[in-house]
């Protein structure tokens, strides 16, 4: 038996992936305006989904209300800029706002488990959007725009808006990446199967739930300072709205939660699904809904985790793998490796 | 003395959250999820009522009375065809699935009923209007104080089913350990379909209270399911008399928020709950360790 952590196929996969990140980057000199609006937005939902699943799918923690890093990456921004900020500089500074707020909050809210921190995030979030709402010079209920990317001609505004969103994709992919091959990545999925068993070996649980909890916290102030820059236009309530978390559940659930893949399969199968249907109302809603429900029952594992289960392919290499040498089943083999 | 005023409005309003809240902390109590659509089933309640009194021209009191059944069902179907198999991948999916149904519900809602804001408090006559004055600055409304009167006969009637009835003391063991209360010969799966069908039902009341007292919309679930929650946690986590001295403390927070100013109401409610939350117990009458 050989512990291993490449394959051919995963080295392949990662130099893929190398490339195909240096290819996004000359999107903008390529295709116009639209498409790269379009691109903007997915990067947005690949980095949304792939927050939430860091939380859920590595910490074990299910949260209703990360939309309030969304807002508050989102009104931060706006608040830097009516005090003279660079509107870029300003979204990248949001962001770390963001992570900054987390650090006090997660000692409130980790002291939660299960269905009371899911509930105990979405109050927070209901709590930001109303002390948001009550700031008369951040547009109150009514809303706000960020005007002063007017000073940008549009291409331009397009252009370093697509750039600043996939710096912050791979930035934030990037450092899960090495932060799941390290021991950290074992450490958290041995909390996310069990935090007893993890916490009597030696793991240290509420330390690696806060790291989870303050990354998904820059993360999502990144999005929704993107949001804003990809949009224009806010408003309390649309941005610090629950429907984020809605889409997040959805992308990570049918992508597969707890894979590095899958929330950037479901991201892509949302934009997809966003772009196709989004114009039939309310059955669209009701069918993202009823494939959320459908997926979490039937498919638990997601697209992504399904086709790893059924044929022991690993794209991205971060974990281990096991490899048969002699006469052994592969196929129990790697699901034991699993499981 | 509005500030006298304030308080006793609010314990009448903490009655509907209790209302709300007891089928929250009754499911928590017994298969430890939370079901995020509780706000939604109480909003369809609502509704449910709403078409009843479209054909009959009756007191929303008696259109409940047929709309109880039907909710008991929902609640059994839901629980058999989906709150089960999500039981058992643990904690994660039971959240996952019912935040889907809570999309499904709102959006079913929209499309049948329109996004239009409504209230049956036309339909209820003098009582939803009626009040007694105490003094000048001080009243009780009467839909308030028969809010409360229910919430207290709801949960009293709970307490008597789960310590003097056969089906009450299977779901207490249940709830203790549902391996063990199966070696002894209990149906967990029936358990549990049968609390969730009291939960829902008792939902469909606090719809008809919401519905009386304000208003409602295929959108308004989730506030509730906040209120809710905020109710049971503040109480301390499926205590069922805690859950009406947490709802009634959200309640009194809310009402003295909105004299400060109207738009504090819900802030206040919410920075309570936190402040429970931050506090080293947890809750009004928590049994943490016990419960976790």
């Amino acid at each position: 038996m050989i512990v291993q952590r490449w394959g051919r196929l995963s080295a392949s996969a990662t130099g893929f992936a190398f490339a195909l990140a240096i290819a996004l980057m000359f999107v903008p000199l390529v295709f116009g305006l639209a498409t790269q609006e379009k691109l903007t937005s997915l990067l947005i939902l690949v980095l949304m989904a792939s927050m939430w699943n860091a939380l859920a799918g590595y910490g074990g923690l299910v949260s209703v209300g990360q939309q309030a890093f969304i807002g508050l990456g989102a009104y931060g921004t706006v608040w830097l800029c009516n005090h003279n900020w660079n509107p870029y500089r300003a979204m990248i500074v949001a962001a770390l706002f963001c992570g900054g707020v987390s650090i006090p909050l997660s000692f409130l809210v980790l002291r939660f488990r299960g269905a009371q921190f899911a509930i105990g995030m979405w109050v927070v979030a209901e709590a930001a959007a109303i002390l948001v709402s009550l700031d008369q010079s951040l547009g109150a209920g009514t809303g706000t725009s960020l005007i002063e990317l007017n000073y940008y001609t549009p291409s331009q505004r397009q252009h370093y808006t697509y750039w600043l969103t996939l710096g912050m994709v791979i930035f934030f992919l990037g450092l899960l990446f090495v932060l799941l091959r390290s021991r950290f990545g074992s450490s958290m999925q041995a909390i996310r199967d069990d935090e007893q068993a993890a916490a009597s070996v030696g793991v240290r649980v509420v330390a690696g739930k806060r790291l989870l909890f303050v990354i998904a916290a820059l993360g999502c102030g990144a999005a929704g300072a993107m949001t804003l820059a990809n949009t224009l236009f806010i408003e309390p309530t649309s941005i610090f709205g629950v429907d984020y978390t809605a889409w997040m559940i959805f992308m990570v659930i049918v992508g597969g939660l707890g894979t590095f893949e899958g929330p950037i399969i479901g991201a892509i199968v949302l934009f997809l699904i966003q772009n196709e249907w989004s114009n039939s109302g309310v059955w669209y809603l009701v069918g993202l809904g009823a494939a959320a429900i459908a997926f979490a029952l039937v498919l638990p594992r997601g697209i992504w985790g399904t086709l790893e289960e059924r044929t022991g392919v690993r794209v991205m290499p971060v974990g281990y793998r096991l490899r048969r040498t002699a006469k052994v089943d592969a196929r129990r083999v790697v699901k034991g490796a699993r499981t | 003395m509005t500030w006298v005023n304030d308080v006793i409005q609010g314990i009448l309003l903490g009655g509907v959250y209790a209302l709300l809240g007891c089928g929250l902390a009754l499911m928590f109590g017994v298969m430890r999820i939370i079901n995020l659509a509780h706000g939604d089933l109480a909003v369809l309640g609502a509704y449910f009522i709403m078409v009843v009194l479209d054909h009959w021209n009756v007191s929303p009191f008696l259109a409940l009375l047929p709309v109880l059944p039907v909710m008991l069902l929902i609640g059994y179907g839901l629980q058999v065809t989906m709150l089960d198999r999500s039981l058992r991948s643990g904690v994660l999916i039971p959240l996952l699935t019912t935040f889907g149904l809570s999309i499904v519900i709102q959006n079913l809602l929209l499309e049948k009923f329109s996004p239009d804001v409504r209230s049956l408090g036309g339909n209820a006559g003098a009582i939803a209007t009626s009040s007694w004055r105490i003094s000048n600055s001080i009243s009780i409304s009467a839909i308030g104080a028969l809010g409360l009167g229910v919430a207290i006969a709801v949960l009293g009637g709970l307490q008597l089913f789960l310590s003097r009835t056969q089906a009450g003391r299977q779901m207490r063991a249940t709830a203790q350990d549902p391996d063990t209360a199966e070696l002894v010969g209990v149906n967990a799966r029936a358990v549990y379909a049968r609390a969730t069908a009291i939960a829902v039902a008792i939902a469909a009341i606090a719809g008809l209270f919401l519905a009386i007292r304000s208003t409602f919309f295929p959108f308004a679930g989730p506030t509730q399911l906040i209120f809710a929650f905020e109710a049971v946690v503040i109480g301390g986590m499926g205590s069922l008399w805690g859950t009406l001295a947490g709802g009634i403390v959200l309640g009194v927070a809310q009402t003295i928020g909105a004299q400060i100013d109207p738009s504090y109401a819900v802030l206040a409610g919410h920075l309570v709950f936190l402040a429970v939350l931050a506090s080293p117990r947890g809750g009004l009458f928590s049994l943490r360790g016990a419960t976790q």
